[in-house]
């Protein structure tokens, strides 16, 4: 068995007990990014010092020093989530060659345990897209199949852990940006409740949407990096005051009896049967584990991929504002006056889908239409927010496919903006809502696709759904299984 | 035709936190251009708010001073519009939940009763500064980003205004406000304080408001002044020949003391106000607005009411004690000690401020204390020392910090107000002067003056002149 097929946690316990060194973990991985990288397109930059910090690492645990809790692991981080060290694009050409002067709140907390940065992954251009085609620099490609979308906007970090290119992955996840190309690459993809992990330092698309998500090979993982990265951050004012419990520890301490509740509105028209048929069995399992299944509804689910499409696009056209080539980013090369300077600066650097819910926001929150879109959309959120609040009295957890459709054909929708926006159609209401969502590896469509079931429970329990993904892992092989493309 | 004018202000006052209002970022005036900026004030990507509690507590003193309706939830929204002073391209400001809203001031204006509603009071962040380079034809010009982020409070008046008195009224009473309540320098040079005015017009016995006409760039009382008067001319020229005022905004221009059109009403910005979504909304609890009320001192309003009732000081006395808190307090404290009021007042307005200004101190850094006046002020009014005298008396204190009784002993002051000792000098000075005593024994009543000089001189100025006066009419009689 090779280095880079370990889960993160393994390949730690591997480090930290001698076995391993740190940096042939890391040489290994940069070997196998520089061979395999080119076919998927995760990486838009590496970190030229991941060998000397790996060797550092070593060190420390050669003379007797204790390490942190990410001892040696590469970590790849998505390229909206600020470093020191390397370029931080967006994905987008205004900020082709922007380094940021600080890290982000979740660098600094894996640096300071031990993790190595080992690179910088593609998305959609600012996290607006779901299927990392609108990257302003290249097409992301799924491992299980390269003609198709990995998805998005996080496919660089899913991809690259499916790929067995990166052992853990930071992304973020507006409206299902971590959990959807999670769901399509067949790995785990978490969605903390909002404010749980510190913002600061991650690009701003929408504020109010906007969470870090973590992507891992396996649920374990994702209890390691998220017991690091969260908590209480006083320079981000939404993060949340709220103790930290011991993810890793608890992770089998699941509770004997647990209800789930199942909304018919996420298995309605427009959902693939074979990804019905998948979370269905996946729903068996639970059931034959002591779970109660109940039937349930969640009746403005139909609203919220309109409501926040224009929260969202709203956000982003003041969030985006301030690329205006004045401090720093592109700056166009010839203009005749402010104005003009910021017409083409702006027009020559963003991409089509970004220029598109930049002119959505700004109409959306124009005089006479604020209180027909952006109020009215806030109040859908507040109904679809309730929904949940109501449903959680009665159920525990929640499960729904996390995507309607598997991954499509690179190119496939390209020209069809709403086609795409449907993607997100069973990921968006945790964000409306604020609550965690995790999307975990649930079998695989008649084309070896993968499928992914997304759990969603209370506001603060990620615990929970770290412990309902678990057991589910512990009952099936799913997690196990790897792309044809990581042998080769 | 008559026109009535309807005025509007605006003002914006800096508040002087040490910090800006959503970074850790020092907001001291005048250092080297941006070397008080962060990545929060810069807006780099990532980068996120964080609100300034002091400043949020100064803003709920001042909307409480002002008489606003405190909302209990107050939160942020984004004011969207581009300018390269503008880090963000938008400014963190309140429209939707202001902090205070339908407040109001009542103005200090002799005579009158006038009371100025104000729409809202609400916490803003302020903008960088342009500076453009010397050279007329150069294409670039620099930007500042010192000042980004400074807190600002809004305060924004109801047009209730009427004259040009009453904005100038408008202007010292709030200022003299916000003063008592410490929140900021109100240093206008420094634009720390800054206003602009909304005037419109209307024909006398008309209630329908003709169209607000906004003026910028007003950066002194002054400019506030002779802007309001330009443009009411102007108005009022353009409606005499029939023309049309369109809704605009105008900027001053302090040079030549006019007023252009900077853009029309449909140029007018669309700022696009929705909720901040980085910052949480504020709750209000009640115990900080129990802390907040219980910190204002009396206003000036209640001061200039207590000092003319209390102290039966004329409105032009009382308005100047007023003016500045600690003068006020200094007043205040000396009338503990002495129920003179009018003598104190008269040495306060007369030597004390004079002082303060010709050598630049403020009041907390004036040698003489409220108690060291009144003790001055007692030996004048005792007849220990002349009047004359206290002035030199006064200067010596100022300089050495000492007690009056000291500087009388060292100089030998004390008037001589004891007859024994007067007597024989006043009995010579009568009869080296005959033919001045029978023309005062005649009904030249001035001739006395002679007489009173002539001991003054041979006193070498010390002796009590009121007590030489008696004696010389005494003895003259005799
Ligand atoms: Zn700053």
């Amino acid at each position: 068995m090779h280095l880079y097929e370990f889960t993160a946690l393994q390949i730690k316990e591997k480090i930290k007990s001698g076995e391993t060194l740190a940096q042939e973990v890391i040489k290994e991985l940069l070997d196998r990014i520089k061979v395999k990288d080119p076919d998927i397109g995760s990486y838009l930059s590496i970190n030229e010092n991941a060998l000397s910090k790996a060797c550092a690492i070593d060190d420390k645990i050669k003379s007797g020093q204790t390490v942190g809790a990410l001892a040696g692991i590469p970590i790849a981080i998505k390229d909206n989530i600020c470093t020191l060290d390397l370029k931080t694009t967006c994905g987008s050409k205004v900020l082709s060659s922007f380094l940021s002067p600080y890290n982000a709140h979740v660098v600094e907390c894996i640096e300071k345990e031990d993790g190595i940065i080992i690179g910088k992954t593609n998305l959609d251009e600012f996290g607006m897209g779901s299927t990392t085609e609108h990257s302003g620099f290249k097409v992301t490609r799924n491992p299980w199949d390269l003609q198709r979308i990995p998805g998005g906007s996080s496919g660089g970090a899913a991809a690259s852990v499916a790929a067995d290119i990166s052992f853990l992955s930071l992304g973020s996840d507006t409206g299902g940006s971590v959990r959807q190309p999670a769901s399509f690459c067949g790995v785990v993809g978490l969605k903390p409740t909002y404010g749980r992990i510190s913002r600061y330092g991650l690009v701003a698309f929408a504020s109010s949407l906007d969470q870090i998500g973590l992507i891992s090979k396996d649920v374990a993982d994702t209890a390691l990096l998220l017991q690091v990265i969260c908590g209480y951050d006083n320079r981000d004012s939404t993060s949340l005051q709220k103790d930290v419990p011991k993810y890793i520890e608890q992770l089998d301490s699941i509770e004997k009896k647990f209800k789930i509740g199942v909304p018919k509105e996420f298995f309605a028209n427009g959902l693939n049967e074979e990804i019905s048929k998948s979370v269905n069995e996946a729903l068996d399992v639970f059931k034959k584990n002591g779970a109660e299944i109940v039937e349930m509804s969640l009746p403005h689910t139909e609203f919220g991929v309109a409501a926040y499409y224009i929260i969202s696009a709203a956000e982003a056209s003041s969030n985006l504002a301030r690329y205006d080539g004045v401090r720093y980013g592109y700056r166009t090369q010839n203009c005749k006056n402010i104005i003009d300077m910021y017409e083409r600066s702006r027009s020559e650097s963003f991409g089509n889908e970004v220029k598109r819910r930049i002119i959505m926001g700004n109409y959306v929150l124009s005089t006479g239409y604020y209180d027909a879109y952006y109020l009215k959309a806030s109040k859908v959120r507040t109904l679809i927010k309730n929904d949940f609040d109501k449903a959680f009295e009665k159920v525990d957890y929640i499960i729904s496919p996390t995507t309607p459709v598997p991954a499509y054909k690179v190119g496939e929708k390209v020209s069809d903006p709403l086609e795409m926006y449907l993607l997100d159609t069973y990921t968006i209401p945790a964000n409306l809502a604020g609550i965690p969502g995790i999307s975990i590896p649930c079998g695989f469509t008649n084309n070896g696709l993968p499928i992914g079931m997304q759990i969603m429970g209370r506001h603060y329990n990620e615990q929970g759904l770290l412990q309902v993904a678990r057991k589910f892992e512990s009952e099936t092989d799913f997690h196990k299984i790897k792309p044809k493309f990581n042998a080769t | 035709m008559e026109f009535d004018v309807v005025i509007g202000l605006e003002t914006h006052v800096e508040l002087h936190t040490d910090t800006k209002l959503f970074c850790g970022c020092s907001s001291k005036f005048g250092s080297e251009p941006n070397t008080q900026t962060c990545p929060v004030c810069l807006a780099l990507p990532g980068a996120l708010p964080v609100m300034n509690r002091i400043a949020f507590n100064y803003a709920l003193k001042a909307a409480l001073a002002l008489n606003c309706k405190i909302n209990n939830l107050t939160h942020f929204d984004r004011k969207g519009y581009y300018y390269p002073d503008l880090p963000k391209n938008f400014q963190i400001s309140q429209n939707y939940n202001n902090l205070g809203t339908d407040g109001f001031i009542d103005l200090i204006m002799e005579g009158q009763n006038k009371r100025v509603t104000l729409h809202n009071v609400h916490l803003e962040e302020d903008a960088g500064k342009l500076l453009h380079p010397e050279e007329s034809n150069a294409d670039y010009s620099f930007v500042d980003f010192n000042r980004a982020g400074i807190p600002l409070l809004e305060i924004v008046s109801n047009p209730d205004i009427q004259s040009v008195e009453e904005a100038e009224a408008y202007m010292q009473t709030l200022r003299s406000i916000l003063h008592y309540i410490n929140i900021s320098d109100c240093k206008m040079q420094e634009g720390s304080l800054r206003f602009e005015a909304s005037i419109s017009l209307k024909e006398s016995g008309v209630t329908e408001l003709g169209n607000r006409v906004e003026i910028k760039n007003l950066n002194s009382v002054r400019s506030v002044i002779k802007s309001i008067e330009y443009e009411i001319n102007r108005q009022s020229n353009v409606l005499n020949q029939g023309g049309v005022i369109h809704r605009e905004t105008r900027l001053w221009d302090d040079k030549n003391q006019k007023s252009e059109r900077m853009r029309s009403k449909e140029e007018s910005q669309d700022y696009r106000y929705f909720p901040e979504p980085d910052l949480v909304p504020v709750i209000i609890e009640k115990s900080l607005l129990g802390d907040e009320r219980a910190s204002i001192p009396e206003l000036p309003m209640c001061r200039l009411k207590r000092f003319m009732e209390n102290y039966k000081l004329s409105f032009y006395d009382a308005n100047i004690l007023i003016q500045d808190i600690f003068i006020a307090d200094y007043f205040d404290e000396c009338t503990k000690d002495y129920h003179e009021p009018k003598a104190i007042s008269n040495w306060i307005i007369n030597e004390v401020l004079r002082y303060l200004n010709e050598n630049k101190i403020n009041i907390s850094g004036f040698n003489i204390r409220p108690k060291m006046l009144t003790e001055l002020i007692k030996l004048v009014e005792d007849g220990v020392i002349s009047k004359a005298a206290a002035k030199s008396v006064f200067m010596e204190m100022a300089l050495r910090g000492t007690n009056a009784n000291v500087i009388v002993e060292e100089k030998g002051l004390v008037q001589i107000s004891n007859t024994n000792e007067l007597e024989s000098i006043v009995a010579d000075i009568i009869k080296e002067n005959e033919k001045v005593v029978t023309d005062f024994k005649n009904g030249k009543k001035n001739a006395i003056g002679f007489l009173v000089g002539k001991i003054m001189q041979k006193t070498k100025g010390k002796a009590n002149p009121k007590v030489v006066n008696e004696m010389l009419e005494n003895m003259i009689k005799q």
